[in-house]
């Protein structure tokens, strides 16, 4: 990729990536499914141990299997486990730092909270055991949400680490993880849970609460509803500890020393969820680092002067492939002229979305302290090496041409 | 296998970006305009599809946005709100104030419940015989399963009562190959095809809804054969560069760089694909749809993309 720049997008700070790895303890990476996100973190989490040295957590939620592959991270759930250096020492790099890594296991994660929060053995096997509560620690959507800032929020306050960058859950809706301590908290403060339980605790069913029960008893069945309530009686043991912890968590996403990476592509469907998504954080006063714009198409198809040409070549293939034809051995006249055909068409349709992206990044709203685009790699990031190749494009270091 | 569209229910799901909703418009488009009467679902509603069809947003009732064409959003306290209409003939279903918390609450607590709801809508219209095809603009890759296989779950959680009396009739439509399949969307890149080949074994092990077809997603054109390939390279050889040049009349470096990267964009593209289709049973049809270039979004587009799924499907 000769002409491919690093950066070519208005820098209104100046800043890259660097500065905010440097002057931050977290940095979430969001943004819409499909951009690039696991990735982008992994590969920021390796640039800063490389770079800026100390002890880096990638804290990573669904990699693909060979960049899992590469981190070292197969199959080892939980645990944090560190990046060898003979795997930097593959990509030809000396790490100043250490960079480690860990997986984020839902289920694992839930039950660990349970042991932190439950009032005895009793109450905690109770609740392991409940099919609600392996319903909701296994698939329950939400759930995930609000593990993956509870898990960070653990690991941080361990304060093992000078860095972590963690990657956000695929949800339906990009803020649900944002809103899942709050929603945790009014969930299990909520009067309807009140309500639901009473019955189950004394025979009294009151005025209120009685049509709601006969609804509610018509359509679930009563096993059900007991399964809920038996449930939420053993929940509400731990309520202060869990509504105080969800707290704590958002504190800490609000702190000066956590700040968000919007990832994004220039398509026009993820860069808009992005966009919304970057408006929603600054509207809940939490700090927006970076956009970072993914799979970035390279300058040179919107030279006009290539558009030229293309246009030249697709039009007088014919005259231009006699002409060639001596020039060229492996090949006659006949497939000279398809190749100059195709490869003019082809320049014409990629500027088309080059330009549509170039246009769509100059229309940005929301534009943070660092706006970085990575050019497109044409070979998939594997390992080390190619995390660090997308690492040196987050530095704001010109990626080498292959 | 059956033919894609020639079920009543068709659930598209995919990984988030793939164009999952663009595909799911395009075959209902498609189908409409082979005179089958459609009903569009768009269940994260977003208002993508709607803005296709510039029929502004779409709501719980269906509105038909084209001759033949009906789009709805799914709104799950709607759906609770139409079934209790139906099945619970009690005055007082109206006058529980705060349902919509007493809702929120009951479907948090127990998964599976607003899967429900929208799985047994969508089912309850192909059971009327309302649309001769419902396509359902279903939740990506990650989510998917879970709405699938929420109401064999749902019968084993719930013993008795309402709901459990009607996820039977729920589950016979759901495990009907001949009524029931679910298309993939994907595009030919590592995670989607990753995700895609998971998402198909987790498809017959969990759930009772037959995988009926794979769509791959802007498919790169092959620009030229090997031989071909050959002469490119040598064109861009300094001495065949120059006189390329001349020629035109311009720097010819840039097309040539452009169609170095569509030739290896292409070629780590095609390895994806073997992979998918190595990794899918070979039952099911992969169907491939190129990439669009072009400025726009919106209907032109989206009649694109249902041409070539119509060749495709005709194959």
């Amino acid at each position: 990729m000769t002409a491919a720049r690093a950066r070519k997008a208005p820098q209104p700070h100046g800043a890259s990536l660097d500065g905010l790895l440097a002057s931050r303890e977290i940095v979430v990476a969001c943004g819409p499914g499909g951009v690039g996100k696991t990735t982008t973190a992994a590969a920021a989490a390796a640039m800063a141990a490389t770079r800026l040295g100390g002890k880096v957590l990638v804290l990573t939620v669904d990699p693909a299997k060979r960049l899992a592959d590469a981190l070292g991270l197969e199959g080892i759930g939980n645990t944090e486990r560190r990046v060898p250096d003979e795997a930097f020492a593959e990509a030809g790099v000396k790490p100043r730092g250490e960079l480690w890594a860990a997986m984020l296991d839902t289920k694992e994660s839930w039950d660990a909270l349970i042991r932190l929060h439950a009032p005895d053995a009793r109450t905690r096997e109770e609740i392991l055991a409940n099919p609600l509560y392996r319903n909701i620690a296994g698939r329950f959507v939400q759930s995930h949400d609000y593990i993956a800032m509870e898990r960070l929020f653990e690991i941080h306050s361990e304060g093992a680490y000078d860095l972590i960058v963690v990657d956000t859950p695929p949800t339906r809706n990009a803020l649900d993880f944002l809103d899942a301590p709050d929603r945790m908290a009014e969930f299990f403060s909520s009067r309807l849970l009140r309500w639901l339980i009473v019955p189950y605790r004394s025979k009294l069913v009151n005025m209120a609460s009685k049509p709601f029960y006969q609804v509610a008893d018509r359509i679930l069945g009563t096993q059900f509803l007991s399964d809920i309530a038996e449930f939420f009686i053993l929940f509400q043991s731990m309520y202060s500890g869990f509504v105080e912890r969800a707290r704590a968590v958002q504190r800490l996403m609000a702190d000066r020393r956590t700040s968000f990476i919007v990832v994004s592509t220039l398509e026009a469907v993820p860069l808009r969820e992005a966009e919304f998504f970057a408006q929603a954080l600054v509207d809940r006063r939490l700090h927006v680092g970076a956009i970072v714009l993914n799979k970035v198409l390279p300058d040179y198809l919107r030279d006009p002067e290539g558009a030229l040409v293309a246009q030249r070549l697709r039009q007088e293939a014919s005259a231009f492939s006699e002409a060639l034809a001596p020039k060229v051995r492996s090949g006659n006249a006949a497939q000279i002229r398809r190749v100059l055909a195709e490869i003019g068409q082809s320049y014409l349709d990629y500027q088309l979305v080059a330009q549509r992206e170039a246009e769509q990044q100059a229309e940005l709203a929301t534009v943070p302290e660092a706006l970085v685009s990575v050019p497109y790699f044409d070979t998939d990031v594997f390992d080390l090496a190619g995390l660090l190749r997308l690492g040196n494009g987050l530095w704001g270091v010109a990626a080498t041409p292959q | 296998m059956v033919g894609l569209l020639d079920r009543r229910l068709v659930f598209v799901t995919g990984k988030g970006g793939v164009g999952k909703t663009t595909v799911a418009s395009a075959l209902a488009l498609f189908a409409a305009e082979h005179g089958r009467r459609t009903l569009l679902c768009e269940v994260d509603a977003k208002g993508d599809a709607a803005a296709y069809f510039e029929a502004g947003p779409t709501s719980f009732t269906p509105r038909e946005v084209l001759p033949g064409l009906w789009a709805m959003s799914m709104d799950t306290e709607a759906s609770l709100r139409e079934y209790l209409r139906l099945n619970l003939r009690i005055p007082i279903v109206g006058r529980i104030g705060p349902l919509a918390k007493a809702f929120d609450f009951v479907a948090t607590a127990a998964p599976g419940v607003r899967e429900i709801l929208s799985v047994g809508k969508l089912c309850y219209e192909v059971r009327e015989r309302h649309y001769d095809l419902v396509v359902v603009d279903a939740s990506a890759t990650g989510h998917i399963v879970g709405q699938l296989a929420a109401p064999q779950a749902i019968n084993d959680l719930v013993k008795v009562g309402l709901i459990r009396s009607q996820t039977d009739w729920i589950l016979e439509i759901l495990s009907d190959p001949a009524t029931t399949g679910l298309a993939i969307v994907t595009t030919p890149e590592e995670m989607p095809v990753n995700e895609t080949i998971e998402l198909a074994g987790r498809v017959s092990a969990e759930t009772t809804v037959e995988l009926a077809a794979v769509i791959v997603n802007r498919v790169l054109p092959e620009l030229f054969g090997r031989s071909e390939e050959k002469v490119f390279e040598e064109l861009r050889r300094p001495a065949a560069r120059a006189e390329l040049g001349r020629l035109a009349g311009g720097d010819p470096t840039p097309v040539l760089s452009g169609a170095r990267l569509a030739v290896t964009l292409r070629r780590t593209r095609a390895g994806h694909l073997e992979r998918l289709r190595a990794g899918i049973d070979p039952a099911v049809p992969v169907l491939y749809l190129p990439a669009v270039f072009t400025r726009l979004h919106g209907m032109r587009t989206l009649r694109q993309v249902a041409r070539s799924l119509g060749e495709e499907l005709a194959l």
